[in-house]
């Protein structure tokens, strides 16, 4: 079956590439999209189909799957590899370009037609990558009886969602960056098409917004360390087109009022694309070690590496060869108003990028040049990002009061009696704690401002900017749980037998007991812990460890109780041959809220998205 | 001589000039103060003089050398050609073991002694850092 399906694979190409050269024909494009569209997804379902059935005599399913492994994880497992997973790369690049030839018929023919070429011609570059270096359907034989299984810890339910969601944003800038490329040539760029691009830009900055929160909420739970956010490369690669994206759809918001900030626009939309294809990059390479890698090998690495710089001299070529600027009329800014705040914002942005980019990429060109090893960590950013925090929350809670072109300041004391009142309260929370006074009320000054601020647009504003507004709350909601989190955080780690108790100050933690039990694919061990506070208030937490049978790996998984306060997070483990247990537990407060702002972001998204809907 | 407009904008690519310098500047800085230098057990046996800053050292978790307290855990760091001590009180990953590569943070107490703040947790039983696949191929 999987030799048919290969050789099938094969003559879809074939044909596909083919077609291309037709494709200068307005109504044959859809049709042809549509049929590769489909195309792909026949292979992508037949690959499910196979994890499915565990067939074995394909080897991605002999490499990831087992027999004994639960349906939901087979069906999760076909894009938990990295042939399964450029596939759905695919899959997305040849959605994204059929919805939109679909979505955009008002717009100009010329147009369509150039936007399609440019993303055929990212979707023929991943063709051949997926052809050459990691064609899912690849035979063996004889047909092994069994596979080697998953790794377990991607054995998760917000990890299986968390591939297709994050790719949707990643790849879905795919269209964004072809999009700009078909306007540059035309002269398109301009308030209308800020107003039609502006509805993909929405999409794929929401789809990567709950990807990011998928995988953070993921490494939260299942890695055990009980944060949310490690500053590890992989996490900044996706940070990275996020703040791209985000700098992208504010400078759009300013296209579609004004006809300015052109150039800040394309090359914007086409760093976003060139940071996601930079993140592959390093990612499949193998250069940065992480769950992400799933094998290394350098034929990978650089291919993508040559297709990226193709992509990325093409689309250089065409912004320095094809962009006039027309001589914009109003060009010059007044120093108050809606667009120089954004522009502001825009600048801080691009700075926390710089930073993630050359925290992320330093120690790589090091290695390279001198085999020096380093590694940068999370001091490295806080140092960096967080004094230029303050500035950049004030800057968002004034820069939405302003008005468009010029403006005043007049009639403004609520914004004064804010200050002062986010600032007294600030003192009051900080001024018990035993830490740095001075930054940590500034911080958290400017984070409450930013609460406040758009708490009372809620009410007085209504429904006038509610999309940013929602936006801009879960973002101050989500600095400030932030915060709170760092500043009250406890955590106690320590070696304990069972029957042993650890006495704090605060609470003692009492060992009770082990028990065994077995789960469809692996053993558990579950621990029993007492937690009894000093006023007498006790509470059972039962962290687990997991041996899973194929692949031979152990796991923890942490036991957390939730509530809207804070997050009681434990976690044990084995040490060889030692009776002692090794546990880790963490108070962790406002960790729902964390989640929750997150979410209340890209609500903010999503309900723009729906208006625009609406409005047309 | 020239229009306001013109010294307007140069000063404007001044100041443009001037905070990118400096933000560079303070990037570079900042690098310098925080990165974490990876050092084999060897390469620490030759270091001149003990340096005061956080490193990482990786290799191999010796065979038999692993022994837990209430407070802490010691284990020996091996790459097959010098071995270094550790001393570590935290949370341990789950493919801490005796045989395994390992890679810990922490601070130098003498070319012997290490107490790390950190242990590195790592996904896949055959992965190994490319750090401690380097250090034992041998150097």
């Amino acid at each position: 079956m999987a030799f048919g399906l290969c050789s099938s694979f094969l003559i879809i190409l074939f044909s596909i590439k083919n077609f291309r050269d037709t494709i200068f024909f307005d109504n044959k494009i859809i049709f042809f999209t549509f049929l590769q569209f489909f195309f792909v997804v026949v292979s992508f379902l037949a690959l499910i189909f196979s994890f499915v059935n565990s067939d074995f005599s394909n080897e991605t399913v002999f490499n990831h799957s087992h027999t004994t492994k639960p349906l939901f994880y087979k069906i999760s497992g076909t894009w938990g590899n990295h042939e399964g997973s450029l596939l759905l790369w695919l899959l997305v690049l040849t959605l994204f370009i059929f919805l939109f030839l679909l979505k955009s018929k008002e717009q100009p023919k010329q147009y369509r037609i150039l936007t399609s070429l440019f993303q055929q011609i990212i979707i023929i570059g991943f063709f051949v990558f997926v052809m050459k270096t990691s064609n899912p359907f690849n035979y063996i034989f004889p047909v092994p009886n069994e596979g080697l299984g998953l790794n377990p810890i991607l054995q998760d339910p917000a990890l299986a969602i968390h591939p297709p969601i994050l790719y949707l944003g990643y790849v879905g800038s795919s269209i964004i960056f072809s999009s700009t490329l078909a306007a540059i040539p035309l002269g398109y760029v301009s308030k209308d098409w800020a107003k039609h691009i502006k509805k993909w830009v929405l999409i794929s900055w929401i789809f990567l917004t709950l990807g990011i929160l998928l995988g953070s909420i993921w490494a939260y739970y299942e890695l055990g360390w009980g944060g949310f956010w490690f500053w590890d490369p992989v996490e900044n690669i996706s940070l990275m087109p996020w703040l791209a994206l985000t700098t992208l759809l504010h400078c759009i918001l300013v296209l579609e009022k004004r006809t300015t900030l052109t150039s800040w626009v394309i090359v914007l939309s086409i760093s976003t694309f060139t940071l996601s294809m930079c993140g592959t990059f390093l990612v499949r390479s193998g250069i940065l070690n992480s769950i992400h890698t799933f094998a290394n090998d350098p034929e990978r690495g650089l291919f993508i590496l040559i297709f990226l710089f193709i992509l990325i001299f093409l689309s250089l070529f065409i912004f320095f060869f094809f962009h006039k600027t027309k001589n914009e009329k109003s060009n010059s800014f007044f120093w108050l108003s809606k667009e120089t705040s954004i522009l502001i914002n825009n600048w801080f942005m691009m700075y926390f990028l710089s930073v993630v980019l050359i925290g992320t990429v330093y120690p790589i060109f090091l290695e390279v040049l001198s085999t020096e090893k380093i590694s940068v960590g999370p001091p490295f950013y806080n140092k960096l990002i967080i004094p230029f925090m303050v500035p950049f929350l004030f800057a968002m809670a004034i820069g939405p009061k302003l008005k468009w072109i010029k403006s005043d300041l007049q009639n403004k004391l609520y914004l004064i009696s804010f200050f002062v009142i986010s600032f007294l309260l600030s003192i009051i929370i900080i001024r018990n704690l035993n830490i740095d006074f001075l930054i940590n009320t500034i911080l958290v000054t400017s984070a409450f401002y930013l609460f406040f601020i758009t708490l009372r647009d809620f009410f007085i504003k209504k429904f006038v900017n509610l999309s940013q507004n929602i936006a801009h709350f879960g973002f101050s909601l989500l600095i400030l749980s932030i915060l709170f989190n760092n500043i009250f955080s406890t955590e106690i780690i320590t070696n304990l037998k069972i029957g042993e108790t650890f006495q704090t100050e605060k609470f003692k933690i009492n060992f009770e007991n082990v028990e065994e039990k077995n789960g469809k694919n692996f053993k558990a061990i579950i621990g029993k812990f007492n937690i009894e506070n000093l006023n007498g208030k006790s509470e059972v937490l039962k962290p687990e460890l997991r041996i899973y049978n194929q692949p031979n790996i152990v796991t923890s998984e942490a036991d957390i109780k939730t509530n809207l306060l804070k997050d009681r997070f434990m976690t044990m483990n084995l040490v060889q041959n030692e009776d002692y247990f090794n546990i880790r537990y963490q108070v962790k407060p406002f960790m729902i809220w964390i989640w929750f702002s997150v979410l209340l972001i890209s609500i903010g998204g999503l309900r723009s998205l729906m208006q625009k809907k609406n409005e047309s | 001589m020239y229009g306001r407009k013109v010294k307007l904008r140069f000063f404007f690519v001044l100041l443009i000039l001037i905070t990118l310098i400096l933000s560079v500047f303070l990037v570079l800085k900042s690098l310098e103060e925080n990165v974490v230098y990876f050092q084999s057990p060897t390469e620490i046996k030759v270091l001149p003089e003990i340096d005061r800053k956080k490193i990482r050292v990786g290799g191999m978790v010796k065979k038999d050398s692993i022994s837990i307290e209430a407070k802490k855990i010691k284990f020996i760091i091996t790459d097959f050609k010098n071995e270094i001590n550790v001393i570590y009180s935290g949370a341990v990953p789950n493919l801490f073991s005796e045989g395994k590569g390992v890679v810990a943070e922490g601070f130098l107490k003498d070319k012997n002694f290490f107490l790390a703040t950190k242990i590195l947790a790592k996904h896949d039983e055959n992965y190994m850092p490319p750090e401690v696949k380097a250090a034992l191929e041998g150097k």
